[in-house]
């Protein structure tokens, strides 16, 4: 059992509110995992588990002031409390790969040498999954012989249409599935058994890939390569948002039973700068572009396993409370594994917050085939020059990583600069400007 | 009149069991038998009894020859009227749990002839004459098969048997003709050449068993020779005549040639089954049969609303578990479900010693329609169980696509094969590979090793021979 205290927080910085626990008690988390939120008058900050087990108990709720060195809770060492439901390991050479293929490196904590966490990118479109109501996201079943197959030549199993009874994956599939790969003309291979693997040195360790790994590393080329992916940048005062949010959060949550967080204002202002610049919410396929005409703003949100990008259907006809209800649901099932394949597919744009690492810049990786992302990160106290005067403003930088394909430079630039003026002037969201 | 939702015509494993599986779907069903007994041929005088009769020959034929090779000195004397009586015991016993499993699932067994009457209705005559009239939504034709007769040979059940009369000879013959080397002729052959009969085996093809693989087959035949069952192939019967002590049976060869005259104490006519329905009124709801008695279905639907057929009296395999298949399907139709029969992986067995069984494509049936194969094949020899038990012959061999590696059949002879063949049925009904088979854990040591084994073949790792 490891106590998690109140770090120190800065000079002369007294006290600090519990802005928000991630983890419920009795929740299993990882060694590096955010368990909660704290705010200050200067900063934001997160307090991580320091190792994986159970997060035992809360001793300081959400909205409580704690000073440096206080108890906020305690993690017991140990096995996750629950296995990873629906998801089987993935390392094994017969097993299915997991419900949710994510790519992402697992959560970092700031300080991490080769720079910051990569900002997640989405999940990938599984195969049509088989006909079979009970399976939650593409789950293929592989006879053994595929699966050797599958793993020898590291194909990924959720691309292969399984010709077997019930869908399933034969060996004729796989070997189809390998033919059709060596035959397709693609400037990248996937990734291979090493045709010559380098020695390892001695002080070297050599680690397999995990299938998931693999199949993010594929993921994340393919997409990357496939678009012109370029990321422009601008900057956010949060203080507006801040302050609506200290004033009514209490009123907000005992009205509308959810609490009040940043994501509903972000994604409001998303979808204002959607319908102002059409072309971040549109698709290119082949010749064409596919506008969306609809508002699907997926939320990537961080699990045990990785990240998931959950879907929030028609976010433009919900208001606040209802997103940030669609979101905390959405969260809840992420983390609980239970999202259907259904509340995975089908987004048109993404919202990714790096800033719960601690990311305070980063480019985001495009969420395949859409044509935008909008990275969030950390909310930092930043000297601003305000009517010429300087004052300390909470800021956050914001990225945009685009299909340039899709997306002009113009576009880019004035999307960001809408959510800008949406989130320093949340009237604008009220009077439709 | 009573009203059912369905009405069963024929007890035998088609009509007995789409019968339960009626009761189980909650169907009001009735199930109308002639004879006296549940359970039809099958039952009655084909499968069961033939079969209780060959491991009990087996096994007196086991004592007498084989016991002092495993250090067991042991003079054995046959007692035919127990064995028959064993066998008849066991009869009994199978029918009356039939009986019990259609009070269980409240079937209606209505004992009498039952005759199609018009759309929706059945009329029942019972053995003391009394008609009655059933109404039902949907009537199923289970009437089975009977054994084919042959021109110029006739069958008295005396001197001149049937399948039926062979299971019940008043004494062990010296000798015995059997006419027609299909399963049925080699399964009986056997059974009385163990307990002591010359048995010659008079077939028109010139290879046993047609439709078997003939690598199969061909092996057969050496084994059963070599057990003293004499072939004459290419052989055609003109003619039997039946004495006070025994048969004269005029042969001739296929080819042409001189006409032979041969002699035994018994004639067993075992050269096929055709469908059995007469009487049954199919002009009554406007059907016929084909040319040779079948009647013509679509997934178990006749031309006739409402009337469906499974079993012999329909094409295909005319297997029990055929039948039983087709019950289950159709009986599942008509209470709105869907029900399959997978026709590709319906294995068949001959309980000759040793065993044969197969399912799926023949190796002639594949080069036959262009399809490339390999071949994946093991010998009993080289099964460390079939070995200790002294009963090494025989061999395991799998057909798998060329290209994909699922397996298209396999056929094996050998030590109880008939009970392991099912595992390659349920490979087949998941479109496995060879390979998958392959890496399937079988226990050590057992004789279904042979099946990893041959599967192993067919990518050329056998790692036992």
């Amino acid at each position: 059992m490891t106590d998690i205290m109140t770090p120190t927080l800065g000079e002369s910085v007294t006290e600090a509110t519990v802005a928000r626990w991630t983890k419920k008690a009795g929740d299993p988390v990882r060694k590096d995992e955010v368990l909660v939120e704290l705010e200050t008058d200067k900063v934001s900050l997160e307090v991580v588990a320091p190792e994986d087990g159970v997060l035992t108990d809360i001793a300081a709720a959400e909205g409580e002031t704690v000073e440096p060195g206080a108890l906020l809770g305690r993690v017991t060492a140990g096995a996750d409390a629950k296995a990873a439901p629906a998801a089987p390991k993935p390392e094994t050479a017969a097993a299915p790969p997991p419900t949710e293929e994510a790519k992402a490196a697992p959560a970092r904590k700031a300080p991490s040498p080769p720079a910051q966490a990569k900002t997640p990118s989405a999940i990938s479109e599984a195969t049509p999954a088989p006909a079979e109501p009970a399976r939650t996201a593409a789950q293929p079943i592989l006879a053994p012989s595929a699966a050797r197959i599958v793993e020898e030549n590291a194909l990924d199993a959720g691309a292969i249409a399984g010709t077997g009874k019930a869908g399933r994956i034969t060996k004729g599939d796989a070997l189809a599935a390998l033919e059709a790969r060596a035959s397709a003309p693609q400037a990248e291979k996937a990734v291979q058994v090493a045709v010559a693997p380098r020695e390892a040195g001695p002080r070297e360790e050599r680690v397999r890939m995990t299938r998931l790994r693999q199949t993010i590393a594929r993921r994340l080329k393919e997409a990357q390569n496939a678009a012109a992916m370029l990321t422009t940048f601008n900057e956010v005062d949060m203080s507006a948002v801040m302050g609506l949010r200290n004033q009514y959060k209490d009123v907000f949550e005992q009205r509308h039973g959810v609490r009040l967080g940043f994501m509903s204002f972000f994604v409001k202002a998303a979808i204002a700068a959607l319908k102002a610049v059409p072309d971040v919410n549109a698709e290119i396929d082949g010749t064409d572009i596919i506008y969306k005409n609809h508002y699907d703003i997926g939320v990537a949100v961080g699990t045990d396993r990785g990240l998931v990008v959950p879907v929030v259907r028609d976010a433009d006809a919900l208001d606040l409370a209802g997103i940030e209800r669609t979101i905390a649901e959405l969260g809840r099932k992420a983390r609980d594994g239970t999202l259907s394949l259904d509340e995975l597919q089908g987004g048109t744009f993404t919202i990714s917050n790096g800033g719960v690492y601690g990311s305070l810049m980063s480019t985001p990786i495009l969420n395949a085939p859409q044509s935008g992302i909008l990275g969030m990160h950390k909310i930092q106290d930043r000297p601003m020059a305000v009517g010429g005067q300087v004052v300390i403003r909470p800021m956050m930088y914001l990225a945009l990583s685009y299909d340039h394909r899709v997306v002009d430079g113009q576009g880019a630039v004035t999307f960001l600069v809408r959510i800008k003026e949406h989130i320093e002037e949340p009237s604008r969201l009220l009077l439709g400007l | 009149m009573a009203a059912y939702d369905v009405v069963i015509i024929g007890g035998g494993p088609g009509g007995y069991n789409a019968a339960i599986r009626a009761g189980q779907l909650g169907l009001k069903v009735a199930c109308v038998e002639t004879r006296a007994t549940l359970g039809g041929t099958c039952l009655n005088v084909g499968c069961i009894p033939s079969k209780a009769l060959l491991h009990a020959s087996e096994l007196y034929e086991l004592a007498r020859e084989d016991f002092a090779g495993f250090g067991i000195d042991a003079t054995v004397k046959l007692n035919l009227p127990a064995m028959l009586k064993q066998k008849d015991d066991s009869v009994a016993a199978l029918v009356k749990g039939v009986e019990f499993l259609f009070r269980k699932n409240k079937v209606d067994w209505i004992k009498g002839k039952g005759v199609l009457a018009g759309e929706g209705r059945v009329q029942v005559t019972d053995p003391g004459g009394k008609t009655t009239m059933l109404e039902t939504k949907a009537v199923v034709i289970a009437t089975g098969s009977e054994p084919a007769p042959l021109a110029g040979v006739e069958v008295d059940q005396i001197r001149i048997v049937d399948s039926t009369g062979a299971l019940s000879l008043p004494e062990a013959p010296k000798s015995l003709i059997v006419v027609g080397a299909g399963i049925i002729g080699l399964e009986l052959g056997s059974v009385w050449r163990r307990l002591g009969a010359a048995v010659t085996v008079v077939e028109f093809l010139p290879r046993i068993t047609p439709g078997m693989d003939e690598e199969v087959a061909k092996t057969l035949q050496r084994s059963l020779s070599r057990q003293g069952l004499v072939f004459r192939l290419a052989t055609r019967v003109t003619g039997a005549k039946a004495g006070d002590k025994g048969v004269q049976v005029t042969v001739e060869p296929v080819a042409g040639g001189d006409a032979e005259t041969l002699s035994a104490d018994y004639v067993l006519v075992a050269i096929g089954r055709r469908p059995y329905t007469e009487g049954l009124g199919l002009e009554a709801v406007g059907l016929t049969t084909d040319a040779r008695g079948f009647i013509e279905t679509e997934h178990g639907r006749t031309a006739a609303p409402g009337v469906w057929a499974i079993g012999d009296v329909t094409h295909g395999p005319m297997l029990a578990h055929k039948a039983e298949d087709e019950a289950v399907a159709v009986i599942e139709r008509i209470a709105g479900k869907a029900g399959h029969v997978n026709y590709d992986v319906i294995p068949s067995v001959t309980y000759t010693f040793p065993e044969v069984a197969t399912v799926g494509k023949t190796e002639e049936e594949l080069k036959a329609a262009g399809v490339a194969y390999k071949v994946g094949k093991f010998p009993f020899t080289a099964n460390s169980r079939a070995k200790v038990n002294h009963e090494a012959e025989g061999f395991v061999k799998v057909l798998a696509d060329a290209t994909t590696d699922r397996i298209l059949g396999a056929h094996m002879i050998g030590p109880d094969v008939g009970e392991m063949v099912a595992e390659w049925c349920v490979a087949m009904e998941f479109q496995a590979a060879s390979e998958d088979v392959a890496r399937t854990s079988h226990p050590h040591p057992t004789r279904s090793e042979a099946l990893r084994q041959a599967a192993m073949g067919v990518e050329g790792w056998t790692m036992q021979a």
